[in-house]
């Protein structure tokens, strides 16, 4: 099976960040793998496991640093990486991305794409039905499970909905799929794994490589357009409420039913 | 009036069972000054519309298919691109919902026009220019966007923001009724397994109990689901706890989770990680119950109680019940 993994590089989830102007910053943390993307490398690679036929390629658009994050994804057992480098990347709308991405997974075989289900710095979720709707294949987003048949030509997919979650069965291959927490543990990688990817070639196009259309970087070209960042108004500073336990309670309950009316 | 403004909003429904969502949408956009349209999709004609006029629908289309039964993007997106050329909506509003989010990025892309996900302000300006506030890394900070170029606009707006209920028993509206017929009827329609539990969603809940390691063992949620119990609230959780198997991840908070916005929000036994408070500091009024009088969750609360989560729960539990009479 002939596998696509699109990845993106966010800061770490533990960074706390501040705006300088146009851009979030936040000195000193590290930049990781999108936490939804490594469920989809995961998923990748625990089909290789079943399928040691198949090939991986990881995905991704971004400046120099994303090969980092790439050799993470070749390192957990990932076959090839594609690294789109593009100057303009951080000022691009989704739709400008989701064609990148497309150009560069049109451009050869494969018979399933996995994205995640949004990245943690814009959580747009655009990126995956996005590509979906360009590439011309059914996909199914917020994905828990993926159980394929014996002939590996369909899967049974399921996913999160409000309140539950919905099954679609028998979906011929192929798709893409956003995957969601839940569908896996991603693996950290092994020291073999980490030597191996060494070895790996990691590629790099631009967009003349890929035939892109210079309209699509031209930011008047943009369909979503950020005015202004900022940071969420600061909370009023609270009130620790003192006492025994029995009294505490009390207050606190008569607090939220009188003064808050929430009851 | 002229260039009003044509604003459609997508009905989000279970069976007939309309999503409160959905009246928020609704509210959000009769605030707007534009001819409001929703849009609901059915397997059956015989519905009823009124609840959607009162919370601001000028307009009510109705379009049956036999596949309107159960929500497939494939079919929602098939059956509204229909309607959009008839209508021609400057912008279409949806629930930011999972299926909110996906179906408003297909459509968009299929026609190649302006998306935003996930808002919790919407405005039209004096020039005409829409524009929208997203939290962005799970709302550790805001963005405000503008949507440019060819419309209609797809925004989805996120559950329990829009909620200052502007219902009117008085208001008049139309119904129209249509079928919608689908080039081909897709086979996957015969496919599907839903399961909806009776939890309410994390993202929907006015109020949410939510429990960290401080909780000491999976058992001891039974007191937080009795606390919820009594308080009509849905029971969410921190990562750790998720991550140790002690609750499901749809009822996970934060960044690696989800975000929730509730009029009350009982964190217990929960430190505060900044992931977490991401997911959850747009809450109205937050209660913070922790042994350790550092942990950041206190620098966000409203109200703190320092003391031993396991003890404090019941007698809220307790307290509550007398007051509600329960």
């Amino acid at each position: 099976m002939k596998i696509i993994v699109c990845i993106k590089q966010v800061l770490d989830t533990a960074a706390k960040i501040e705006i300088q102007g146009e851009n979030i910053v936040s000195p000193g943390s590290s930049l990781i793998m999108n936490p939804y993307d490594e469920f989809a490398v995961e998923e990748a690679v625990c089909i290789k496991d079943r399928i040691p036929e198949s090939e991986i390629t990881v995905i991704s658009v971004g400046p120099d640093t994303v090969k980092e994050t790439l050799k993470r994804a070749l390192a957990m057992g990932a076959d090839h990486a594609i690294h789109i480098s593009e100057p303009l990347y951080p000022k691009l709308d989704h739709f400008q991305v989701a064609n990148i991405l497309f150009k560069a997974i049109a451009k050869g075989p494969f018979d399933l794409v996995l994205c995640g289900r949004q990245a943690v710095d814009d959580d747009m979720a655009q990126i995956g039905p996005a590509l979906a709707v360009n590439l011309g294949i059914p996909f199914v987003t917020v994905v828990t499970k993926i159980q394929f048949a014996d002939d590996f030509k369909t899967a049974d997919i399921t996913r999160q909905i409000e309140g539950g979650r919905e099954t679609r069965k028998n979906m011929l291959l192929p798709f893409l799929v956003t995957c969601q927490k839940g569908l896996n543990n991603p693996r950290l990688p092994s020291l073999k794994g980490i030597m191996a990817a060494k070895k790996k070639v990691i590629q790099t196009f631009n967009a003349i490589d890929l035939d892109i259309d210079a309209n699509n970087f031209d930011p008047k070209n943009k369909k979503l357009e950020t005015v202004k960042l900022s940071l969420p108004p600061e909370r009023k500073k609270g009130i620790i409420l003192e006492g025994l336990d029995e009294e505490i309670a009390k207050q606190l309950v008569k607090i939220i039913r009188e003064e808050k009316k929430i009851i | 009036m002229e260039n009003k403004f044509i604003i459609g909003v997508v009905v989000e429904h279970d069976h007939g069972e309309i999503k409160p969502v959905t009246y928020e949408i609704l509210n959000a956009a009769s605030g707007l000054s534009g001819l409001v349209i929703a849009y609901y999709f059915s397997e059956i004609q015989d519905i009823d519309t009124k609840k959607l006029i009162d919370n601001g629908a000028n307009e009510v289309k109705v379009f049956t298919n036999p596949t309107f039964g159960e929500y497939f993007h494939e079919t929602y997106a098939a059956g509204l691109l229909v309607e959009i050329q008839k209508s021609q909506p400057d912008m279409v509003l949806l629930s930011s919902s999972n299926n909110g989010k996906e179906l408003s990025a297909e459509i968009a892309t299929r026609m190649q026009v302006g998306l935003a996900t996930d808002c919790v302000d919407l405005q039209i300006d004096d020039n005409g220019d829409v524009l929208v506030k997203r939290p962005i890394f799970s709302g550790k900070a805001f963005a405000l966007c503008k949507l440019k170029g060819t419309k209609p606009y797809f925004i989805t707006l996120r559950p329990n923001v829009f909620r200052d209920e502007k219902l009117e028993n008085t208001r008049s509206g139309i119904v129209k009724k249509d079928q919608i017929t689908l080039p081909n009827v897709p086979q996957f329609v015969d496919n599907l397994v839903r399961e909806v539990g009776a939890d309410l969603d994390i993202t929907e809940a006015r109020i949410i109990v939510s429990g960290g390691l401080g909780m000491q063992n999976p058992e001891n949620f039974k007191l937080l689901e009795d606390l919820a119990g009594v308080l009509g609230a849905a029971v969410a959780a921190s990562r750790p706890v998720v991550d140790n198997g002690w609750q499901e991840y749809t009822r996970q908070v934060g960044q690696t989770g989800r975000t929730v916005s509730p009029d009350l929000y009982i964190a217990c036994g929960i430190s505060g990680a900044v992931q977490h408070l991401a997911g959850m500091s747009s809450s109205r009024c937050i209660v913070a119950i922790n042994s350790d009088p550092h942990a950041p969750i206190f620098s966000i609360a409203d109200y703190g109680i320092v003391g031993d989560t396991l003890k404090i729960v019941p007698l809220l539990t307790q307290e509550f019940k007398n007051i509600l009479g329960c």
